[in-house]
Parts: C-alpha cells; structure tokens; sequence
C-alpha cells in the first residue's frame, strides 16, 4: 500500500511538468500577449516591459525560469495583470474562498445525494422513487447559471432573507446560495449514480443469499448493500471534487464571492501567464490527488483490489 | 406429520410484457430425514418454486397457494417472521457459489453474523462456532482462512464454506438450488459426499434442486421431475429410474450419455421449453412429446397414481404404451 502511494505521487511528478510545458506552449500559441490593449502601446515601450518580465527570452527558456522559480522557492512569480500583487498573494486569497464553498458543496451533493439515491432503489417504481428521480432530473436539468439568478431573485429580492452577493469571511448567510447553485447538479448525478448501482447490487445473488439467512433488512442495507453500490459513486466523486472547487467561475460571477474561478477566467482573458500558470498548477496537483484518494477508497471497499 | 407439505403452489412474475407464470399448481410433501431431488431442464420452474417457498422471489414475482412447515403456514409470512425461519430452520445454499457470498465482505463476518443474529451469540463465541462448522466441512486451517475474503477460496471450497454457512444454526431443512452445476466434475463428487456425509450427522432434510440425473440417482430417497413449471412425474428415485412412467422423464434419462454406448450422437429430445409467458392449454410437454395425443394439446393431465408406492405421473398417454 505505502509502495504504491509512493509510486503514484512519483508519477505525479512527471504528469505535472508534462501538463505544466503544453500549458505553457499553448498559453504561449494562443495570439496577443498581457500588454496587448486595444490603444497599442509604442513598440519601444512595449520591447522594455517584455524585456523586464522576461517575454523577450524564448519560449523553452521563460519555461524554466518559471519552473525554477517555482521549485526552489515555491514562487509562482508576479501578476502581469495586477502590478501589485503577485501569484502566491492571489492564489492564496482565492483558494480558500473556492475551499470553503467547494468543500461544504461536496458535503451537500454527497449528504444530500447517496440517501435519495438509495431511498429511491430501495422503493423501486414507488412515488418515492419517482419523486426522487424526479428531482434529481430536475435538479440536473438546471445548470448553475440558471439557479444562481432564480436563488438570488428568491431568496434575495423576494424573501429578503439571504445577502444577494459577496463573501464577508464566509459567513454562512453568504455561503447558502452559492452552496445550493454549485451543489445541485452534483447531487443530482450521484443520486442517479447510487440508484441504478443500487438496483444492480440488490438484485445480485449475494444479496438473495443475505436474504435467505434471515437477516434484518438493516444489516443486509448496511453490511452487504450498501459498501458495493458506493463503488461507482467513488470512481465519479474524484473528478467531481475537483470539479466542484474549482469550477465554480459563474459563482463567483454570481454571488462576488470572489473565489479562484473568477481569476482563472480573467486571467485568461487578459492573457495574464503566471496567474494562468499558477492556478492550472494547482488544479492540475488537485486532480492528481483526489484521483489517487479515489483510488485508495475503492481499494478499501473491494478487497480483490490490492496494491 | 410431513416436515414441509406444498399444495396448490403458484409462482407468477409480472412483466412489462405481461404476466409470466413460472410454476403451476405444484403439490409435494416431504418427511423428516428425506432427500427430495427436484429435476429439470433450465427454467422448469425448479428453482423458483423453492424461493416462492421461502419468499425468496425477485421483486416482481407472487406466490399462492399453501406451504405447510411443520404444521405451520409459512406461505407469504411477513419478512420478520420468515426471518425467524431462515437459517434456523430452513437454510439454503446456491447454485454459483463465486456469486453467492458477498465478495466484499470477510467471511468470518458473513458466518458470525448468522449467529449472532439468530442465537444472539457473543462475536468470539460465534467466531468459535463457526470455525469448528468449517472444520466440519473439512476445509484446512479454518482458524486462519475464516479472516479471508470469498475470491481468496477456490470455487469448491467457496461451496464448503457456503453450506457450512448454511449449517450455522442446525437447520431441519436444507435447500440446495443445484449446488454442483457450478463446480467441476471431482469437485461435484467431493461436494455431494460431503452434503450425504452432513445429512446423517446433522439429521436433517435436504431438498436437491438439480438437472444433473447422475448426482439424484446417487443421492436422493425421493425425486420430483418437472417441466414448464409442473410436475411431470414424482415418486420414490428407485423406482422412477427403474421405470419412468412420463415420457419427459424416459427423454431426460436416455439423454444421460453413457460410457458403454457405441452411438456416437448424444440424444436429446427435440424442440425446446415453451415461452412460459403464454402457458400451453394441455401438457406443457406435449409439442415435443413422441406420445402425444389430441387430448394432450386442450386439457392439462393431472397427478394419478402410476404404481403401489406413492408413484405419481401426469400424463395422458397410459402408462403400458410408454413402457
């Protein structure tokens, strides 16, 4: 187990400088640069700013300034965009924020989503069952940015029980609604998840075996069903963690919440490299990891897995 | 007083293409220390009279008629009560033993909470047990291999540990939905000796669902033949296979191949099971019968005596023109 934890983060590594380098040629590829504006600056002038961010290097060797930079002192190097702040400085304000709301999103898709899914497999082709999917359609069928508006209209112009925007540390008045947008459709697809894997599992021939030792239907739900219908809600909460802290862009639209996704996209509009870079950096890392957590928990569960 | 006694079973299955009846009017009755075999071809219905029995059906599936257990009515009991009969006085074992124990859950935990649930046992006193019940079941070094997980078994040892699974509680009765198919042939043999073996020691009944005539001949005191969800033919084993009286029990066991046959084709019997979703008129078997006869197509046989000794046969045809 420890070997192959051992050897996965060592894959890692190589996985991270192989995203980091097309990053980094397509960032690159892509046409204009951080001081292109619509009011050209005098080529002079613009020559002395490449030169001091170091743009007028080539390409392979910007690369691995940044990269040095990056594994030596864990600097990710100044925003083209912001002159007063620098990467780290940004990250580090935007990351917890995405976090925090992230976090307590996955907390509610999970919570929320594996007992629909169950309650609904359990009284298959009942109205419970029907409800059930039908809210988890329902909730599938309406992307974010059409439930942040529909919250913030509700809850914010007409109830007046919930601030229409912004972060204030997160406290939790603004942490209801982007929680409930960015949680939905998540909740939605693992409710689906666990039902249909439930109904395979309850019709298996373990499960009859369960059954015919007369066991409460307590201890068959819980000792027998329940472990293998969650195998496949594992394998999708991996990438769907990482999806959820950090796809969150029209949240931060939305609510000003003021999260990392909000960056990601500005900085991709204006072509600001290393805020670009740092944030792909993490994200990337944040996939490898939760991919690997996903990993080490569905060897827990089925024990013909063993690394 | 007989330990089990069916009358008039049914065991239907709502569809979405309609209603699919799987067994028919099925009447046996068993005494205590007996092996019944009940025999088959896939999907005759053997294994579903059992879970109608037990209340084992899939969802979808509703059994009528009367299941009398020791006295008692056990047909459609409510789950708690049934549960009260599972394991401790009716236990089962399965045909695929690879999928019939939980794969991801330790087999100690699988045996130990039988007894803890039934005898309200402590968890060391039923891990005790359960290790000498799989002592008795001759699988070696029980002590460590109870901690494994089922696919850390071999097929044949995964069916030990599964009728040492279902012996936990000292059942009356035990069914087992063909519990060799899955196993290969020494394995079969092995598996067979040991449920004999268990049945004397035990003192129990057995109920041996199986297509496979080799294994009732060897086994059983008693042997019911059905087709199309019916019984076909039921009596004594000896005397059915010193004279099977239905031509569907004559087509099963000259289609067992023999060693000491020169013909090189195996026989068969022709045609194949009937679509159970709209059950036959007459005999289920009568369009691959050799003796049908008009009647056979508008009017189902009924059981009549065929001999002396609780021999039973459905059939149309008189037993002399079959002979």
């Amino acid at each position: 187990m420890i070997n192959y934890i051992i050897k996965r983060i060592g894959i890692a590594i190589p996985t991270l400088l192989i995203l980091i380098a097309v990053s980094f040629y397509l960032m690159h590829a892509a046409p204009g640069g951080p001081f292109t504006s619509e009011r050209p600056l005098p080529p002079q002038v613009l020559a002395n700013i490449e030169a001091k961010y170091g743009l007028d290097q080539p390409i392979w060797r910007q690369m691995f300034n940044y990269l040095w930079g990056v594994i030596t002192e864990f600097d990710f190097g100044p925003s083209y965009k912001y002159h007063d702040r620098t990467v780290n400085e940004i990250i580090g304000h935007g990351f917890p924020i995405t976090l925090k709301y992230g976090f307590w999103s996955f907390i509610v898709a999970v919570g929320v989503g594996i007992p629909l899914g169950a309650i609904a497999a359990i009284r298959k082709n009942t109205w419970i069952d029907y409800l059930a999917v039908g809210v988890s359609i329902g909730a599938q069928v309406l992307p974010n940015f059409v439930m942040a508006p529909l919250l913030i209209i509700v809850f914010t112009l007409w109830l007046d029980w919930l601030p229409g925007g912004g972060w204030n540390g997160g406290a939790w008045q603004y942490l209801v609604m982007p929680v409930i947008a960015l949680s939905t459709s998540y909740m939605a697809s693992i409710a689906r998840i666990t039902r249909s894997s439930m109904l395979e599992v309850l019709n298996t021939n373990y499960i009859r075996t369960a059954r015919s030792k007369g066991l409460p239907t307590k201890v068959i739900f819980f000792r027998h069903v329940l472990k293998p219908s969650l195998l496949p809600v594992i394998s999708y909460l991996g990438p769907a963690f990482v999806g959820l802290i950090t796809g969150s862009v029209l949240i931060d639209i939305y609510f000003s919440t003021g999260g990392m996704g909000y960056f990601f996209v500005n900085a991709a509009f204006n072509r600001d490299y290393s805020v670009m870079m740092g944030i792909t950096i993490v994200v990337g890392s944040l996939t490898i990891l939760f991919s690997l957590i996903a990993d080490l928990l569905y060897a827990w569960i089925d024990p013909k897995i063993r690394y | 007083m007989s330990l089990i006694d069916v009358k008039n079973l049914k065991v239907e299955f709502e569809t979405a293409d309609g209603i699919v009846s799987a067994v028919n009017n099925v009447n046996f009755s068993m005494d205590e220390g007996k092996i019944l075999a009940i025999v088959g071809e896939s999907g005759s219905g053997k294994s579903q009279t059992v879970f109608g029995m037990t209340g084992l059906l899939d969802h979808n599936g509703s059994a009528t008629g009367s299941v009398k257990f020791e006295g008692k009515e056990i047909l459609n009991l409510s789950n708690q009560k049934l549960n009260q009969i599972r394991a401790e006085k009716i236990a089962m074992i399965f045909q695929d033993p690879m999928t019939s124990l939980n794969p991801y859950v330790r087999v100690s935990e699988q045996m130990t909470e039988v007894l803890i649930h039934h005898q309200g046992v402590s968890k060391s006193d039923a891990l005790k047990q359960s290790i000498s019940m799989l002592d008795a079941v001759r699988i070696p070094d029980a002590s460590n291999r109870i901690r494994m997980y089922p696919h850390e078994f071999s097929g044949g040892m995964r069916q030990r540990v599964m009728i040492a699974m279902s012996l936990l509680c000292h059942p009356k009765l035990l069914i087992a939905d063909e519990p060799t198919t899955a196993l290969d042939v020494t394995v079969q043999a092995q598996i067979m000796k040991l449920l004999a073996d268990l049945q004397k020691d035990f003192g129990m009944s057995i109920i041996l669902i199986t297509h496979d005539l080799g294994v009732v001949a060897g086994s059983s005191d008693d042997m019911l033949v059905m087709y199309g969800g019916e019984i076909m033919e039921i009596g004594k084993t000896e005397n059915i296979y010193a004279s099977p009286t239905h031509p569907y029990t004559q087509g099963l066991m000259s289609a067992v191949p023999r060693l000491d046959d020169s013909e090189e084709r195996l026989v068969t019997i022709p045609g194949n099971p009937p679509n159970m979703m709209k059950a036959p008129e007459g005999c289920p078997f009568a369009p691959r019968c050799n003796y049908s006869i008009d009647k056979c197509n508008s009017e189902s046989p009924i059981l009549v005596k065929a001999s002396n000794d609780d021999h039973f046969r459905a059939c149309h045809v008189s037993k002399e023109k079959i002979l």
